[in-house]
Protein backbone atom coordinates (compact mmCIF):
# COMPACT_ATOMS: atom_id res chain seq x y z
CA UNK A 1 0.00 0.00 0.00
CA UNK A 2 2.82 2.50 0.86
CA UNK A 3 4.25 1.37 -2.03
CA UNK A 4 1.58 1.93 -4.22
CA UNK A 5 1.39 5.48 -2.74
CA UNK A 6 4.44 6.38 -3.15
CA UNK A 7 4.59 6.09 -7.02
CA UNK A 8 1.63 7.53 -7.41
CA UNK A 9 3.20 10.29 -5.27
CA UNK A 10 6.23 10.17 -7.38
CA UNK A 11 4.34 10.34 -10.70
CA UNK A 12 2.42 13.43 -9.36
CA UNK A 13 6.16 15.01 -8.63
CA UNK A 14 7.25 13.96 -12.08
CA UNK A 15 4.43 15.69 -13.40
CA UNK A 16 4.29 19.03 -11.42
CA UNK A 17 8.26 19.14 -12.52
CA UNK A 18 7.37 19.18 -16.42
CA UNK A 19 4.43 21.67 -15.99
CA UNK A 20 6.69 23.42 -13.90
CA UNK A 21 9.61 23.50 -16.47
CA UNK A 22 7.40 24.62 -19.01
CA UNK A 23 5.80 27.44 -17.44
CA UNK A 24 9.77 28.41 -16.47
CA UNK A 25 10.50 28.40 -19.93
CA UNK A 26 7.79 29.65 -21.38
CA UNK A 27 7.97 32.84 -18.77
CA UNK A 28 11.75 33.14 -19.14
CA UNK A 29 11.72 33.40 -23.38
CA UNK A 30 8.79 35.83 -22.72
CA UNK A 31 11.52 38.07 -20.63
CA UNK A 32 14.12 37.36 -23.37
CA UNK A 33 11.75 37.94 -26.24
CA UNK A 34 11.44 41.60 -24.96
CA UNK A 35 15.22 42.30 -24.30
CA UNK A 36 17.27 43.79 -27.16
CA UNK A 37 18.69 43.24 -29.31
CA UNK A 38 16.45 40.68 -31.02
CA UNK A 39 18.59 39.09 -33.95
CA UNK A 40 16.60 40.00 -37.34
CA UNK A 41 18.21 37.87 -39.00
CA UNK A 42 17.56 34.69 -37.25
CA UNK A 43 14.02 35.37 -36.93
CA UNK A 44 13.70 35.62 -40.59
CA UNK A 45 15.12 32.43 -41.36
CA UNK A 46 12.96 30.66 -38.46
CA UNK A 47 10.53 32.20 -40.25
CA UNK A 48 11.39 30.89 -43.68
CA UNK A 49 11.45 27.25 -42.61
CA UNK A 50 8.51 27.54 -40.08
CA UNK A 51 6.20 29.07 -42.42
CA UNK A 52 7.06 29.47 -45.79
CA UNK A 53 8.44 26.23 -46.03
CA UNK A 54 4.98 24.84 -44.64
CA UNK A 55 3.13 25.98 -47.40
CA UNK A 56 2.85 22.71 -48.99
CA UNK A 57 1.60 20.35 -46.51
CA UNK A 58 -0.74 23.37 -44.88
CA UNK A 59 -2.11 23.81 -48.75
CA UNK A 60 -2.87 19.90 -48.89
CA UNK A 61 -4.42 19.50 -45.78
CA UNK A 62 -6.42 22.04 -45.39
CA UNK A 63 -7.49 21.50 -49.34
CA UNK A 64 -8.69 18.04 -48.60
CA UNK A 65 -10.17 18.50 -45.36
CA UNK A 66 -12.02 20.95 -47.22
CA UNK A 67 -13.44 18.87 -50.03
CA UNK A 68 -14.12 16.32 -47.76
CA UNK A 69 -16.16 18.45 -45.70
CA UNK A 70 -17.72 19.39 -48.33
CA UNK A 71 -18.70 15.45 -49.62
CA UNK A 72 -19.59 14.66 -45.88
CA UNK A 73 -21.72 17.14 -45.15
CA UNK A 74 -23.56 16.69 -49.15
CA UNK A 75 -24.54 13.46 -47.97
CA UNK A 76 -26.92 14.42 -45.37
CA UNK A 77 -28.11 17.79 -46.75
CA UNK A 78 -28.85 16.26 -50.05
CA UNK A 79 -31.74 14.19 -48.14
CA UNK A 80 -33.39 17.45 -46.43
CA UNK A 81 -32.57 19.29 -49.95
CA UNK A 82 -30.14 22.00 -48.30
CA UNK A 83 -26.93 21.71 -50.40
CA UNK A 84 -26.33 25.26 -50.73
CA UNK A 85 -25.72 25.17 -46.87
CA UNK A 86 -23.07 23.24 -47.27
CA UNK A 87 -20.73 26.18 -48.10
CA UNK A 88 -21.53 27.83 -45.05
CA UNK A 89 -20.94 24.62 -43.01
CA UNK A 90 -17.67 24.29 -44.75
CA UNK A 91 -16.67 28.40 -44.50
CA UNK A 92 -17.54 28.14 -40.72
CA UNK A 93 -16.25 24.81 -39.48
CA UNK A 94 -12.72 25.51 -41.24
CA UNK A 95 -12.63 29.23 -39.87
CA UNK A 96 -13.48 28.68 -36.31
CA UNK A 97 -11.87 24.94 -35.82
CA UNK A 98 -10.12 22.64 -38.41
CA UNK A 99 -8.33 25.54 -40.19
CA UNK A 100 -6.20 26.37 -36.48
CA UNK A 101 -6.70 22.89 -35.39
CA UNK A 102 -5.11 20.95 -38.52
CA UNK A 103 -2.54 23.72 -39.10
CA UNK A 104 -1.63 23.44 -35.43
CA UNK A 105 -1.43 20.11 -35.44
CA UNK A 106 0.64 19.39 -39.08
CA UNK A 107 2.65 22.25 -37.79
CA UNK A 108 3.32 20.70 -34.28
CA UNK A 109 4.32 17.25 -36.46
CA UNK A 110 6.56 19.24 -38.99
CA UNK A 111 8.30 21.91 -37.27
CA UNK A 112 8.11 20.92 -33.58
CA UNK A 113 10.07 17.75 -34.09
CA UNK A 114 12.23 19.61 -35.93
CA UNK A 115 12.93 21.62 -32.89
CA UNK A 116 13.37 18.98 -30.28
CA UNK A 117 15.66 16.82 -32.71
CA UNK A 118 17.83 20.19 -33.68
CA UNK A 119 17.68 21.23 -29.66
CA UNK A 120 18.20 17.87 -28.42
CA UNK A 121 21.10 16.84 -30.92
CA UNK A 122 22.80 19.97 -29.85
CA UNK A 123 22.39 19.44 -26.21
CA UNK A 124 23.80 15.87 -25.94
CA UNK A 125 26.94 16.70 -28.31
CA UNK A 126 27.41 19.72 -26.22
CA UNK A 127 26.55 22.47 -27.91
CA UNK A 128 24.14 24.13 -25.57
CA UNK A 129 26.90 24.54 -22.51
CA UNK A 130 29.19 25.76 -25.41
CA UNK A 131 27.05 28.55 -25.97
CA UNK A 132 26.81 29.17 -22.52
CA UNK A 133 30.77 28.98 -22.52
CA UNK A 134 30.52 31.38 -25.01
CA UNK A 135 28.52 33.94 -22.59
CA UNK A 136 25.40 32.89 -25.22
CA UNK A 137 22.38 32.34 -23.40
CA UNK A 138 20.86 29.65 -25.19
CA UNK A 139 16.77 30.52 -24.27
CA UNK A 140 17.78 34.19 -26.00
CA UNK A 141 19.86 32.48 -29.47
CA UNK A 142 17.97 29.02 -29.66
CA UNK A 143 14.48 29.54 -28.44
CA UNK A 144 13.66 33.12 -28.77
CA UNK A 145 13.50 33.52 -32.64
CA UNK A 146 11.42 30.37 -33.30
CA UNK A 147 9.25 31.70 -30.75
CA UNK A 148 8.87 35.00 -32.84
CA UNK A 149 8.74 33.00 -36.00
CA UNK A 150 6.14 30.74 -35.07
CA UNK A 151 3.67 33.36 -33.32
CA UNK A 152 3.94 35.29 -35.92
CA UNK A 153 3.60 32.82 -38.97
CA UNK A 154 1.07 29.99 -37.67
CA UNK A 155 -2.04 32.73 -37.39
CA UNK A 156 -0.76 33.52 -41.01
CA UNK A 157 -0.62 29.78 -42.01
CA UNK A 158 -4.05 29.33 -40.49
CA UNK A 159 -5.57 32.05 -42.77
CA UNK A 160 -4.19 30.01 -45.60
CA UNK A 161 -5.70 27.23 -43.99
CA UNK A 162 -9.22 28.68 -43.77
CA UNK A 163 -9.07 30.07 -47.77
CA UNK A 164 -7.91 26.71 -48.97
CA UNK A 165 -10.02 24.98 -46.86
CA UNK A 166 -12.73 27.12 -48.51
CA UNK A 167 -11.15 26.52 -52.15
CA UNK A 168 -11.96 22.76 -51.65
CA UNK A 169 -15.12 22.88 -50.54
CA UNK A 170 -15.97 24.99 -53.55
CA UNK A 171 -14.37 22.74 -55.90
CA UNK A 172 -16.76 20.01 -54.35
CA UNK A 173 -19.82 22.09 -54.27
CA UNK A 174 -19.61 23.59 -57.53
CA UNK A 175 -17.79 20.94 -59.53
CA UNK A 176 -19.49 18.03 -58.26
CA UNK A 177 -22.70 18.74 -56.36
CA UNK A 178 -23.76 21.13 -59.20
CA UNK A 179 -24.39 24.28 -56.55
CA UNK A 180 -23.72 27.51 -58.48
CA UNK A 181 -20.44 29.64 -58.33
CA UNK A 182 -22.09 32.54 -57.00
CA UNK A 183 -24.68 30.91 -54.67
CA UNK A 184 -21.71 29.12 -53.25
CA UNK A 185 -19.69 32.16 -52.41
CA UNK A 186 -22.77 34.22 -51.18
CA UNK A 187 -23.42 31.10 -48.76
CA UNK A 188 -19.62 30.95 -47.54
CA UNK A 189 -19.19 34.55 -47.23
CA UNK A 190 -23.21 35.62 -45.78
CA UNK A 191 -22.98 33.94 -42.42
CA UNK A 192 -18.83 34.14 -41.83
CA UNK A 193 -18.91 37.38 -39.56
CA UNK A 194 -15.14 38.50 -38.72
CA UNK A 195 -15.76 37.31 -34.93
CA UNK A 196 -15.41 33.77 -36.59
CA UNK A 197 -12.19 34.42 -38.01
CA UNK A 198 -11.06 35.74 -34.70
CA UNK A 199 -11.63 33.40 -32.30
CA UNK A 200 -9.81 30.71 -34.79
CA UNK A 201 -6.70 33.05 -34.63
CA UNK A 202 -6.57 33.83 -31.38
CA UNK A 203 -6.33 29.94 -30.70
CA UNK A 204 -3.44 29.95 -33.26
CA UNK A 205 -1.51 32.15 -31.00
CA UNK A 206 -2.33 29.92 -28.42
CA UNK A 207 -1.37 26.80 -30.29
CA UNK A 208 2.04 28.62 -31.49
CA UNK A 209 2.87 28.91 -27.74
CA UNK A 210 2.50 25.02 -26.84
CA UNK A 211 4.09 24.12 -30.00
CA UNK A 212 7.33 26.43 -29.51
CA UNK A 213 7.37 26.16 -25.96
CA UNK A 214 6.85 22.35 -25.53
CA UNK A 215 9.51 21.39 -28.81
CA UNK A 216 11.94 23.58 -27.49
CA UNK A 217 11.58 22.52 -23.34
CA UNK A 218 12.12 18.72 -24.49
CA UNK A 219 15.00 19.64 -26.80
CA UNK A 220 16.79 21.39 -24.11
CA UNK A 221 16.27 18.61 -21.97
CA UNK A 222 17.29 15.38 -23.97
CA UNK A 223 19.63 13.10 -22.29
CA UNK A 224 21.30 9.98 -23.62
CA UNK A 225 22.47 10.45 -26.87
CA UNK A 226 20.67 9.36 -30.39
CA UNK A 227 18.42 7.34 -28.09
CA UNK A 228 17.55 10.43 -26.13
CA UNK A 229 16.90 12.25 -29.31
CA UNK A 230 14.72 10.01 -30.75
CA UNK A 231 12.58 10.03 -27.04
CA UNK A 232 12.54 13.48 -26.49
CA UNK A 233 11.30 14.02 -30.50
CA UNK A 234 8.59 11.49 -30.00
CA UNK A 235 7.17 12.66 -26.45
CA UNK A 236 7.32 16.74 -28.18
CA UNK A 237 4.94 15.74 -31.04
CA UNK A 238 2.83 14.00 -28.55
CA UNK A 239 3.03 16.13 -25.62
CA UNK A 240 1.99 19.12 -28.47
CA UNK A 241 -1.00 17.17 -29.92
CA UNK A 242 -2.68 16.63 -26.61
CA UNK A 243 -1.87 20.56 -25.24
CA UNK A 244 -3.31 21.78 -28.27
CA UNK A 245 -6.49 19.56 -28.57
CA UNK A 246 -7.02 20.11 -24.83
CA UNK A 247 -6.39 23.98 -25.55
CA UNK A 248 -9.08 24.17 -28.24
CA UNK A 249 -11.65 22.42 -26.09
CA UNK A 250 -11.12 25.49 -23.41
CA UNK A 251 -10.90 28.47 -26.20
CA UNK A 252 -13.85 26.56 -27.99
CA UNK A 253 -15.61 26.53 -24.36
CA UNK A 254 -14.78 29.89 -23.75
CA UNK A 255 -15.62 31.56 -27.17
CA UNK A 256 -18.92 30.04 -26.43
CA UNK A 257 -20.12 31.16 -23.28
CA UNK A 258 -18.33 34.57 -23.76
CA UNK A 259 -19.15 35.91 -26.69
CA UNK B 1 44.02 31.61 -8.67
CA UNK B 2 41.55 29.48 -8.89
CA UNK B 3 40.15 27.93 -5.30
CA UNK B 4 37.33 25.29 -5.28
CA UNK B 5 36.56 25.00 -1.29
CA UNK B 6 34.11 22.56 0.34
CA UNK B 7 31.99 21.61 -3.09
CA UNK B 8 29.52 19.51 -2.87
CA UNK B 9 27.20 18.37 -5.24
CA UNK B 10 24.70 15.03 -5.72
CA UNK B 11 22.38 13.42 -8.97
CA UNK B 12 19.55 11.76 -7.78
CA UNK B 13 21.74 10.63 -4.59
CA UNK B 14 24.51 9.65 -6.00
CA UNK B 15 27.33 11.90 -4.46
CA UNK B 16 29.94 13.01 -7.09
CA UNK B 17 31.95 15.82 -4.77
CA UNK B 18 31.41 14.93 -1.57
CA UNK B 19 33.64 18.32 0.04
CA UNK B 20 36.00 18.72 -2.82
CA UNK B 21 38.97 20.81 -1.93
CA UNK B 22 41.54 22.40 -5.41
CA UNK B 23 43.57 25.33 -5.68
CA UNK B 24 45.16 25.83 -9.11
CA UNK B 25 47.38 28.70 -9.25
CA UNK B 26 47.30 31.50 -11.51
CA UNK B 27 49.40 30.41 -14.56
CA UNK B 28 49.76 26.71 -13.96
CA UNK B 29 48.49 24.23 -16.44
CA UNK B 30 46.40 21.73 -13.65
CA UNK B 31 45.64 18.07 -15.14
CA UNK B 32 43.14 16.49 -12.97
CA UNK B 33 43.12 12.51 -13.41
CA UNK B 34 40.37 9.94 -12.33
CA UNK B 35 38.78 7.15 -14.11
CA UNK B 36 35.51 7.59 -16.57
CA UNK B 37 32.32 8.30 -14.83
CA UNK B 38 34.30 9.75 -11.63
CA UNK B 39 32.56 13.65 -12.40
CA UNK B 40 36.38 15.35 -13.94
CA UNK B 41 33.67 17.06 -16.61
CA UNK B 42 31.33 17.89 -14.05
CA UNK B 43 33.99 19.94 -11.86
CA UNK B 44 35.53 21.64 -15.47
CA UNK B 45 30.87 22.78 -15.99
CA UNK B 46 31.57 23.96 -12.32
CA UNK B 47 34.22 26.16 -12.46
CA UNK B 48 32.44 27.76 -15.40
CA UNK B 49 29.35 28.39 -14.30
CA UNK B 50 27.44 25.76 -16.24
CA UNK B 51 26.29 23.61 -13.06
CA UNK B 52 25.61 24.94 -9.58
CA UNK B 53 26.57 22.96 -6.95
CA UNK B 54 24.53 21.92 -3.89
CA UNK B 55 27.04 23.82 -1.67
CA UNK B 56 30.92 25.09 -1.33
CA UNK B 57 32.34 27.56 -3.39
CA UNK B 58 34.69 28.13 -6.72
CA UNK B 59 36.94 31.37 -5.84
CA UNK B 60 38.30 32.93 -9.19
CA UNK B 61 40.87 35.78 -8.59
CA UNK B 62 38.74 36.46 -5.65
CA UNK B 63 35.63 36.36 -7.42
CA UNK B 64 32.54 33.46 -6.54
CA UNK B 65 31.05 31.82 -9.40
CA UNK B 66 29.04 29.90 -8.01
CA UNK B 67 27.31 33.52 -6.78
CA UNK B 68 26.88 34.66 -10.45
CA UNK B 69 24.07 34.62 -12.73
CA UNK B 70 22.92 36.42 -16.08
CA UNK B 71 24.46 39.07 -17.15
CA UNK B 72 27.43 38.99 -14.48
CA UNK B 73 28.23 35.22 -15.24
CA UNK B 74 27.81 35.83 -18.81
CA UNK B 75 30.55 39.04 -18.36
CA UNK B 76 33.00 36.74 -16.45
CA UNK B 77 32.85 34.10 -18.91
CA UNK B 78 34.46 35.67 -21.55
CA UNK B 79 37.72 35.06 -19.21
CA UNK B 80 37.09 31.73 -19.90
CA UNK B 81 37.40 29.81 -23.13
CA UNK B 82 36.40 26.07 -23.50
CA UNK B 83 37.58 22.76 -25.35
CA UNK B 84 34.70 20.52 -24.79
CA UNK B 85 35.10 16.85 -25.75
CA UNK B 86 33.57 16.48 -28.72
CA UNK B 87 34.98 19.77 -29.94
CA UNK B 88 30.98 21.01 -29.88
CA UNK B 89 30.86 22.98 -32.92
CA UNK B 90 28.38 24.72 -34.13
CA UNK B 91 26.87 22.44 -36.79
CA UNK B 92 24.92 24.82 -38.75
CA UNK B 93 27.45 27.49 -38.50
CA UNK B 94 30.43 27.53 -40.51
CA UNK B 95 34.16 27.15 -39.16
CA UNK B 96 34.44 30.85 -39.38
CA UNK B 97 31.13 31.73 -37.74
CA UNK B 98 31.67 29.14 -34.93
CA UNK B 99 35.82 30.69 -34.11
CA UNK B 100 34.59 34.49 -34.40
CA UNK B 101 31.05 33.36 -32.35
CA UNK B 102 31.45 35.54 -29.98
CA UNK B 103 32.95 38.25 -31.49
CA UNK B 104 29.87 38.02 -34.49
CA UNK B 105 27.42 37.76 -31.42
CA UNK B 106 28.76 40.17 -28.92
CA UNK B 107 31.03 42.96 -30.41
CA UNK B 108 30.42 45.42 -33.23
CA UNK B 109 33.86 44.30 -34.42
CA UNK B 110 33.98 44.77 -38.65
CA UNK B 111 33.89 41.51 -40.48
CA UNK B 112 36.93 41.42 -42.29
CA UNK B 113 38.42 42.38 -38.75
CA UNK B 114 36.76 38.91 -37.58
CA UNK B 115 38.08 37.29 -40.71
CA UNK B 116 41.47 37.75 -39.80
CA UNK B 117 41.32 37.34 -35.68
CA UNK B 118 39.66 34.00 -37.55
CA UNK B 119 42.62 33.11 -39.47
CA UNK B 120 44.92 33.99 -36.73
CA UNK B 121 43.44 31.81 -34.61
CA UNK B 122 43.14 29.10 -37.17
CA UNK B 123 46.69 29.75 -37.36
CA UNK B 124 47.79 29.17 -33.87
CA UNK B 125 46.21 25.56 -34.16
CA UNK B 126 47.74 24.78 -37.33
CA UNK B 127 45.42 25.09 -39.75
CA UNK B 128 44.26 27.57 -42.31
CA UNK B 129 41.68 27.89 -45.56
CA UNK B 130 38.89 26.00 -43.94
CA UNK B 131 36.53 29.18 -42.82
CA UNK B 132 33.90 28.38 -44.72
CA UNK B 133 33.77 24.61 -44.30
CA UNK B 134 31.13 22.94 -41.75
CA UNK B 135 31.85 21.02 -38.74
CA UNK B 136 30.49 17.83 -40.72
CA UNK B 137 32.82 18.39 -43.48
CA UNK B 138 36.25 18.13 -40.74
CA UNK B 139 38.00 14.96 -39.31
CA UNK B 140 37.74 14.09 -35.34
CA UNK B 141 41.12 15.93 -34.92
CA UNK B 142 40.37 18.96 -36.90
CA UNK B 143 37.30 19.24 -34.96
CA UNK B 144 38.83 19.27 -31.57
CA UNK B 145 41.74 21.90 -33.12
CA UNK B 146 39.29 24.10 -34.61
CA UNK B 147 37.02 24.08 -31.06
CA UNK B 148 40.47 25.18 -29.39
CA UNK B 149 40.79 28.07 -32.20
CA UNK B 150 37.27 28.93 -31.18
CA UNK B 151 38.31 28.84 -27.06
CA UNK B 152 41.24 30.95 -27.68
CA UNK B 153 39.55 33.65 -29.70
CA UNK B 154 38.59 36.11 -26.63
CA UNK B 155 42.38 35.85 -25.54
CA UNK B 156 40.91 33.80 -22.52
CA UNK B 157 42.62 33.89 -19.08
CA UNK B 158 41.72 30.71 -17.91
CA UNK B 159 41.11 27.48 -20.77
CA UNK B 160 39.42 24.23 -19.78
CA UNK B 161 40.25 21.29 -21.53
CA UNK B 162 37.47 18.45 -21.33
CA UNK B 163 39.38 15.08 -22.72
CA UNK B 164 41.54 16.96 -25.25
CA UNK B 165 42.65 13.96 -26.51
CA UNK B 166 40.28 11.45 -25.98
CA UNK B 167 38.71 10.53 -29.82
CA UNK B 168 41.79 11.26 -31.78
CA UNK B 169 44.88 8.80 -32.92
CA UNK B 170 47.81 8.69 -30.71
CA UNK B 171 50.11 11.00 -33.18
CA UNK B 172 46.90 13.76 -33.47
CA UNK B 173 46.78 13.39 -29.85
CA UNK B 174 50.24 14.53 -29.25
CA UNK B 175 50.00 17.22 -31.62
CA UNK B 176 47.46 18.53 -29.36
CA UNK B 177 49.07 18.05 -26.36
CA UNK B 178 52.20 20.21 -28.03
CA UNK B 179 48.90 23.00 -29.19
CA UNK B 180 48.39 23.20 -25.17
CA UNK B 181 51.87 23.13 -24.17
CA UNK B 182 52.75 25.70 -26.74
CA UNK B 183 49.17 27.97 -25.97
CA UNK B 184 49.98 28.14 -22.45
CA UNK B 185 53.61 29.48 -22.84
CA UNK B 186 52.72 31.98 -25.35
CA UNK B 187 49.34 33.25 -23.94
CA UNK B 188 50.58 32.44 -20.17
CA UNK B 189 47.06 30.92 -19.22
CA UNK B 190 45.97 29.54 -16.01
CA UNK B 191 44.47 25.94 -17.44
CA UNK B 192 42.43 23.48 -16.57
CA UNK B 193 42.03 19.85 -18.34
CA UNK B 194 40.87 16.44 -17.01
CA UNK B 195 41.93 13.30 -18.79
CA UNK B 196 42.72 9.65 -18.66
CA UNK B 197 45.17 9.55 -21.13
CA UNK B 198 48.33 9.64 -18.74
CA UNK B 199 50.96 10.38 -21.34
CA UNK B 200 48.58 13.69 -22.31
CA UNK B 201 48.67 14.58 -18.15
CA UNK B 202 52.44 13.90 -17.83
CA UNK B 203 53.57 16.28 -21.30
CA UNK B 204 51.08 19.08 -20.58
CA UNK B 205 50.63 19.28 -16.19
CA UNK B 206 52.65 21.24 -13.85
CA UNK B 207 50.92 19.44 -11.67
CA UNK B 208 48.00 16.71 -11.52
CA UNK B 209 45.57 16.27 -8.98
CA UNK B 210 43.65 12.72 -8.72
CA UNK B 211 40.14 13.08 -7.95
CA UNK B 212 38.37 9.61 -6.51
CA UNK B 213 35.14 9.17 -4.93
CA UNK B 214 34.05 12.80 -4.88
CA UNK B 215 37.67 14.35 -3.39
CA UNK B 216 41.07 15.33 -4.57
CA UNK B 217 43.22 12.13 -3.19
CA UNK B 218 46.68 13.68 -4.42
CA UNK B 219 47.77 16.76 -6.03
CA UNK B 220 51.79 16.53 -7.15
CA UNK B 221 54.06 17.15 -9.87
CA UNK B 222 53.91 14.71 -12.76
CA UNK B 223 57.86 13.32 -11.69
CA UNK B 224 56.07 13.01 -7.72
CA UNK B 225 52.96 11.58 -8.86
CA UNK B 226 55.03 8.86 -10.76
CA UNK B 227 57.12 7.47 -7.47
CA UNK B 228 54.18 7.37 -5.89
CA UNK B 229 52.81 5.61 -3.07
CA UNK B 230 49.33 6.23 -2.81
CA UNK B 231 47.65 2.93 -3.82
CA UNK B 232 44.58 4.02 -5.53
CA UNK B 233 46.68 6.74 -7.59
CA UNK B 234 49.41 4.28 -8.33
CA UNK B 235 46.63 1.97 -9.82
CA UNK B 236 45.24 4.27 -12.05
CA UNK B 237 48.70 5.63 -13.46
CA UNK B 238 49.56 2.04 -13.84
CA UNK B 239 46.69 1.30 -15.79
CA UNK B 240 46.40 -2.03 -13.35
CA UNK B 241 43.03 -4.24 -13.50
CA UNK B 242 43.21 -5.35 -9.72
CA UNK B 243 43.71 -2.87 -6.71
CA UNK B 244 42.16 -0.73 -4.44
CA UNK B 245 39.69 1.10 -7.47
CA UNK B 246 38.01 -1.58 -8.70
CA UNK B 247 37.67 -3.30 -5.36
CA UNK B 248 35.77 -0.28 -4.15
CA UNK B 249 33.96 0.85 -7.09
CA UNK B 250 32.51 -2.67 -8.50
CA UNK B 251 29.13 -2.06 -8.37
CA UNK B 252 28.40 1.46 -8.46
CA UNK B 253 27.31 3.95 -11.26
CA UNK B 254 28.35 7.08 -12.20
CA UNK B 255 28.74 10.26 -14.03
CA UNK B 256 30.41 11.97 -16.85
Amino acid sequence: MLERLREIGQKILVFLRYAGGIWALFIETLLWTFRPPLKRKHILEQMHKVGVQSLPIVFLTSLFTGMVLALQSAYQMQRISATMYIASLVSLSMCRELGPVLTALVVAGRVGASITAELGAMKVTEQVDALETLATNPVKYLVVPKFVALFFMLPILTVYADFIGIVGGYMVGVGKLGISSSLYLRMTFDPLVLKDVFTGLIKSFAFAVIICVVACFQGLNTEGGAEGVGKSTTLSVVMSFIMIIAADCFFTALFYFAF
Amino acid sequence: MIEIINLCKSFNDHMVFDNLNLTINTGETMVIIGRSGVGKSVLLKHIIGIMKPDSGQIIIDGTDITKLAGKELDNFRVRFGMLFQGAALFDSLTIEENIGFNLIEHSNMPKGDIRNRVAECLGLVGLKGIEDLKPAELSGGMKKRVGLARAICMNPEIMLYDEPTTGVDPIMGDAINDLIKNLHDKLKVTSVAVTHDMVSAYKIASRIAMLYKGKIVAVSTPNEIKSTTNPIVKQFITGAAIGPITENEEGEGGVR
